[in-house]
């Protein structure tokens, strides 16, 4: 019964999304505020019914009801109750539910927070958002249905794939849909601009807190999917640039051209039809990533499910999305004019390339993960691309980019002036070079990609200095406290999300070129040893999980005869999947992790067992988490909060007021 | 310069660029292929030498061997027509099973032995790699090249 509610609602949600995705648009267009006062109690009551479902469906995983194929194939009596809830996501029909979900939580959050957006514009905003999840709403009733019946019930379920049985897995899909989703807010405000025909610096301002807020979570939500690969594949690598990953990566790399983009049509009101393209972009790459990894077309580890009638409902929903935005891109976007005028060599110059280079990075990633899958359905043959590929190509495209971040910052707006650059940069550039040099050295070992490393990071943190100092001295007089206290939130914002790049960099620098990875075969009893630390091998013993079986081996580890610590990998057997897992046990720490995980038993209570020592790899997403913060720490800025409170008093003339800080 | 010049000079800076980013891209792209071959194709030779490519099909039962490093492994990959002798030195992943799909990166040896450096294998018990199923079907095995993940029933 509980599921059929939840289908039901699924269905009455549907009904909700047409008519909010066609009375606002069609309200804002006639004028008629009764139409468009339908958009926010639609959006509210889609969110609701969808919730409802989703409980449903959670219910369903709670009580074991095997009835339901879904929770058949996804769930199991012995699975514990916190991952049988986490298992609502667990595969293809769960996560669009999810993903639904959250797009009603976004529709809630802008009716919520876009009181003071002028009536037709917030509804066709909703309108948009409406129209996006009546695709997702139709695509689970049609062909993908989480609450279908499986007459007669299974006696028990096929249990969740033991990868997903993890904490980082169950917060991982959340977070990377909520920035996924995220865009599709910074989408529709394109979108509605475009409508409306007002593509204004005050359009930019409103949607900059939804876009940083939504990159936030895409950044979070990589990093977590990132640090699960590394922990529960067990084979210490953190990203494989495989396709499922590329697939969360082109929007993010998209998304961080948007936020930079966005963040000069709102202060200098240039860039805007590049902008409404980035907004366009950001969320088709969302798009075309949800469903590279929920429809299984991919080679990959995540790929789950493969139906060829949801494979032809994506391509036409695709196609719907994409093809009719940027047709009407194409038909608007030349009235919207070009904004503000700049020089050769300015912020605005700087970020521009900037955008280009990430935008030619998010090709490149494209490229890498479309033409496997374009050979293969032409019959032309099957290939895959190599992590080689991805890693040539990155480096010189971001090398560049690295550089400008670390001055554009210093740059003035309009017209800079390269010579008065060159001078002020000077002591940032010397302590970099002379980093890049020594500090290979220091660490014992040198190589050009070491030195590179070195190089950008010191950049961006000393260029970050010199910009804190710089606007220091600008205000000096007023003491150092009073003149920290006098930067913005979003500056400091900016500061650390560059800094976070810096110490990803640092991370990934050290990873690449410090790390040591030893197979071996280890009786008990014997002792390896790896970056200066000693592993005893004190055998495998068996225990006994919820859900599994497993073999766990001690290992003492100890450095110049001191201990350091216990570790204890498992190798697990669930049964009902009949499938072995590998879990690597991980000592984790600021300048180095020790990670250990079992082979497969030899003769003898020998085992082959794998050793890493990866110095600095917990910075990569310390860098990650940096970021992010640095994003939150933009979005609370108060010129967003002072402009919507001004804005709240009824005003005609919606102009934002120019602050004059320049973050 | 005027401002005609410049904005000449600004968009042939980008355009220069802009090529040199993509003939990096590509350049990198043709160099970084790997193709796919199937057991019959490596046994007639159509597999180059000195390049890595990727071979798939079944893990023939019976052929898994270890050295007494307990590390390097001997295994026998066929498409049910041809068979070729690979030989992997590391861990196997979890899903590497004899009678199972699995698909290996690497280059051919000088005794045609496919010297592996990299052995994938799927994360589903019922899983088998695009690459494998398409091996099988290639040399006529369709039968046990199929097999549905998640959406078959728990019965």
């Amino acid at each position: 019964m509980i599921p059929e509610i939840g289908h039901f609602s699924l269905m009455l949600a549907l009904c909700v999304a047409l008519v909010q995705a066609v009375l606002p648009v069609w309200g804002a267009a006639i004028n008629n505020a009764a139409f468009m006062a339908v958009a926010t109690p639609a959006a509210r009551g889609q969110f609701c019914l969808v919730a409802l479902a989703f409980g449903a469906l959670a219910y369903a995983f709670a009580v074991k009801d095997f009835s339901v194929l879904y929770v058949a194939a996804n769930a199991n009596s012995q699975l514990p109750l916190h991952y049988r809830l986490a298992a609502v996501w667990g595969a293809h029909e769960g996560s669009l539910l999810l993903w639904t979900l959250i797009l009603t939580v976004w529709m809630v959050a802008v009716t919520l927070f876009s009181r003071h957006l002028p009536a037709p514009m917030r509804a066709r905003i909703l309108g948009v958002m409406g129209f996006v999840s009546l695709g997702f709403l139709l695509f689970m009733l049609t062909v993908s249905n989480p609450f279908e019946r499986l007459i007669p019930a299974a006696a028990d379920g096929r249990d969740l794939n033991p990868l997903l049985q993890d904490p980082g897995m169950v917060l991982h899909p959340p977070m990377l849909y909520m920035g996924y989703v995220g865009f599709s807010v910074a989408f529709s405000f394109a979108i509605a601009a475009l409508l409306g025909g007002n593509l204004d610096a005050a359009w930019a301002r409103w949607s900059r807190p939804w876009t940083t807020v939504a990159w936030c979570f895409l950044t979070v939500g990589i990093a977590l999917g990132s640090g699960w690969a590394y922990y529960e594949l067990g084979w210490g690598g953190w990203w494989f640039w495989d396709p499922v990953e590329n697939a969360s990566f082109m929007p993010w790399l998209a998304g961080t051209a948007l936020i930079h983009s966005l963040a000069v049509t709102d202060k200098r009101g240039s860039f805007k039809v590049w902008t409404v393209l980035l907004a366009i972009l950001a969320f088709s790459l969302s798009l075309v990533g949800t469903f590279l990894v929920r429809s299984g077309v991919l080679t990959s580890v995540h790929a789950f499910a493969t139906d060829p009638k949801r494979g032809l409902f994506i391509l036409v929903y695709l196609a719907v999305v994409i093809g009719g935005s940027l047709t009407l891109y194409a038909w608007r976007a030349p009235r919207v004019g070009l904004g503000g005028r700049f020089a050769f060599v300015s912020r605005e110059s700087m970020l521009l390339v900037n955008n280009v280079l990430l935008i030619v990075a998010t090709g490149s990633v494209l490229l890498g993960t479309l033409y496997p899958l374009f050979l293969d359905a032409l019959g032309m043959g099957k290939l895959s691309v190599g992590p080689p590929y991805f890693d040539t190509v990155f480096v010189p495209l971001m090398t560049p980019a690295l550089f400008l971040m670390g001055i554009g910052p210093l740059a003035q707006w309009k017209q800079a002036s390269l010579p008065d650059l060159a001078i002020r940069v000077r002591w940032a550039f010397a302590v970099s070079a002379a980093t890049a040099l020594l500090l290979p050295f220091a660490l014992g070992r040198w190589t050009p990609l070491l030195s590179l490393g070195f190089l950008l990071a010191a950049w961006i943190v000393a260029t970050a200095v010199l910009n804190v100092r710089e606007r220091l001295t600008a205000v000096r007089g007023s003491g150092l406290r009073h003149g920290l206290a006098g930067l913005s939130r979003s500056y400091w914002g900016m500061l650390f999300a560059h800094c976070g790049v810096a110490v990803f960099i640092i991370g990934v620098t050290c990873v690449k070129g410090f790390e040591t990875e030893k197979d071996l075969r280890m009786n008990v009893g014997e002792i390896a040893t790896i970056g200066g630390y000693q592993f005893r091998f004190d055998g495998v013993q068996e225990v006994k999980g919820p859900n599994y079986r497993a073999g766990r081996g001690t290992f003492v580890v100890t450095k110049d005869g001191r201990p350091v610590t216990r570790m204890h990998p498992e190798k697990r057997y669930y049964p009902v999947q009949n499938q072995a897992m590998t879990e690597a046990a991980i000592d984790p720490g600021i300048l180095r992790d020790l990670y250990v995980s079992l082979g497969e038993p030899l003769d003898g209570g020998a085992w082959s067992v794998r050793l890493y020592h990866k110095p600095f790899i917990d910075w990569i997403w310390g860098g990650c988490l940096l970021m992010a913060f640095g994003g939150v720490l933009a979005v609370s800025d108060r010129r967003y909060r002072l402009s919507w409170r001004k804005q709240e008093i009824p005003e005609p003339a919606l102009a934002p007021p120019r602050t004059s800080e320049v973050a | 310069m005027t401002r005609r010049q410049k904005r000449f000079a600004t968009i042939g800076v980008g355009l220069v660029a802009l090529g040199l980013a993509s003939a990096l891209v590509l350049n990198a792209f043709r160099s970084n292929l790997v193709f796919f071959f199937t057991p019959t194709q490596v046994s007639n030779g159509e597999a180059p030498q000195g390049r890595s490519f990727r071979i798939g099909g079944l893990v023939e039962a019976g052929t898994l061997t270890r050295d007494g490093d307990g590390l390097t492994v001997h295994f026998v990959v066929t498409d049910t027509v041809k068979r070729v002798p690979v030989l992997y030195k590391g861990i196997l992943p979890d899903l590497f099973k004899e009678g199972k799909g699995a698909v290996a990166q690497g280059r051919m040896g000088a005794d045609g032995t496919f010297i592996a450096s990299e052995v994938l294998a799927k994360h589903d018990e019922n899983y088998m790699p695009p690459e494998a199923a398409a091996a099988l079907e290639k040399a006529g095995a369709t039968g046990a090249g199929r097999s549905r993940p998640t959406t078959a029933s728990p019965q």
